[in-house]
């Protein structure tokens, strides 16, 4: 059993994924990137890291498996309800005022967190003028988002999330439930679009008037979180809305001074002009 | 007599019933503290933290942001993350899934403090009802670190402090008393 990784170790796993599959996790956080590694060569029952290494090196098809483990994919539908009560009311007014809306829901996972958006600008009369991106760097994420399908025993706490979050409806108006599964009405869902966007390799791609990229930074290391934010500022309108996760701080990038604060206990800031 | 360890963090971890005891010695700590305190401790999820809680507590106790610089004070880890410490004295959070149905799981800042703090790290586990913590005891005295459990009778819910005893022979059960007696005389 592999307990813990070391430093050489990790980097000689970075490596070879870069160089054999395209894939650059360098500027990750290592403490939890080498917890990912322990809990995937655990998961697969492999004995030691140069077992992980070989398989890597010969085997396309677990590498995908490898990244789509240890990408975290855990996400929920109005996490962290009072971010989403400051969205409604200190960011979704402002935005009422474009003509045509432009959000970007970077690091979307299973798209929990953007079918919870499409419900606030719903409520807020706004999502006919909205298109929405959504990006991931994991496929199979992005194909289960388009699905939209999500189990039926989580939505007792999505229900009771979205009325902290202030909602006001009859949750259950919002999907379609099917045996065991509740499917998010598609009418919610036209305007967006899912596609893959790796936040480490890509580039800047349109124009927004809100960024949210929640519980992503924390896999980043510094180097990286600084080049990510710029990638956000880049792609904000002035004065456009940038979302972190709660406890992702804009305190510790040089970024900051390219953005106002909007909410510090929701970490909602603001390009400046 | 004993040699005492010298600490680079002090990681504690609690669960059902290890609230009003975690106050009790973080109250009776003498300031200004030498070390870190990280307090890992089960709570319920979207529920405003209980943080205000523990303000009975005379020293002031943040959640750490993510990349904040670890200090010589007292963290409580944020609800709904896993909390990690990096190389360069960092905190880091992980929304990964739960363990022991925990997140925070004391496991894993447990195993984090051992990697990154080794022979200077000292784990204390309280009360509780599941045997989280028990392996990251475990893992911080492999790396020649200390573990120090609530005596499983003087425990509301013992189950906890006694998995860390029955895993690991070498962690010492002491009353709180014994706790804050014992962190008190470490540099």
């Amino acid at each position: 059993m592999v307990e813990e990784i070391s430093n050489r170790e990790l980097s000689d796993i970075v490596q070879l994924v870069r160089t054999r599959y395209g894939y650059d996790f360098t500027d990750y956080a290592p403490a939890s990137l080498k917890r990912r590694f322990v809990r995937f060569i655990g998961h697969v029952r492999l004995n030691s890291v140069r077992e992980l290494l070989t398989r890597l090196e010969n085997d396309p098809v677990f590498f995908r498996r490898m990244t789509q483990f240890i990408t975290v994919n855990v996400t929920e539908m109005f996490r962290d309800p009072p971010f989403y009560r400051d969205m409604r009311e200190l960011v979704l007014p402002r935005l009422a005022s474009y003509p045509i809306i432009k959000i970007w829901h970077a690091g979307c996972a299973t798209g929990e967190e953007v079918f919870s958006m499409v419900i606030l600008l719903q409520e807020a009369g706004l999502l006919e003028r909205c298109r929405i991106y959504a990006t991931d760097l994991n496929a199979a994420n992005l194909e289960k988002a388009g699905q939209a399908i999500i189990p039926l025993r989580y939505m007792k706490e999505y229900t009771q999330n979205y009325i902290l979050a202030g909602g006001l409806q009859d949750f259950s108006n919002y999907y379609t439930a099917r045996y065991d599964h509740a499917i998010i009405s598609p009418a919610l869902r036209k305007n967006i679009i899912f596609f893959q966007h790796n936040l480490v390799t890509d580039q800047v791609f349109n124009e927004f008037h809100l960024v949210c990229c929640r519980n992503v930074f924390i896999y980043f290391n510094r180097r990286l979180q600084d080049r990510v934010i710029g990638l956000f500022r880049e792609s904000l309108a002035p004065l456009g809305y940038l979302a972190l996760g709660l406890k992702e701080s804009m305190m510790f990038t040089e970024e900051r001074r390219h953005f106002e604060e909007v909410s510090d206990s929701s970490k909602i800031y603001r390009r400046k002009l | 007599m004993q040699v005492l360890p010298s600490i680079g963090m002090v990681a504690i971890g609690g669960s059902a019933g290890s609230l009003p005891v975690l106050v009790q010695l973080l109250n009776s700590l003498h300031q200004p503290l030498k070390w870190p305190v990280v307090i890992i401790l089960h709570r319920l999820k979207n529920v405003q933290s209980e943080l205000h809680n523990l303000l009975s507590a005379k020293i002031p106790i943040t959640e750490p942001v993510d990349k904040e610089p670890v200090e010589s004070r007292v963290y409580l880890a944020p609800q709904n993350y896993h909390l990690l410490i990096e190389e360069d004295r960092t905190f880091s959070l992980d929304y990964s899934e739960p363990l022991h149905f925990s997140r925070p799981s004391i496991d894993v800042s447990f195993f984090s403090a051992a990697a990154i703090y080794r022979r200077h790290a000292l784990g204390i586990l309280l009360s509780g009802a599941n045997k989280d913590g028990a392996a990251g005891i475990q893992r911080i005295i492999s790396h020649g670190g200390t573990g120090i459990v609530q005596q499983p009778d003087t425990a509301l819910f013992s189950n906890m402090p006694q998995a860390a005893l029955d895993l690991s022979p070498q962690v010492q059960a002491m009353t709180i008393d014994g706790i804050t007696g014992y962190l008190n005389q470490l540099r």
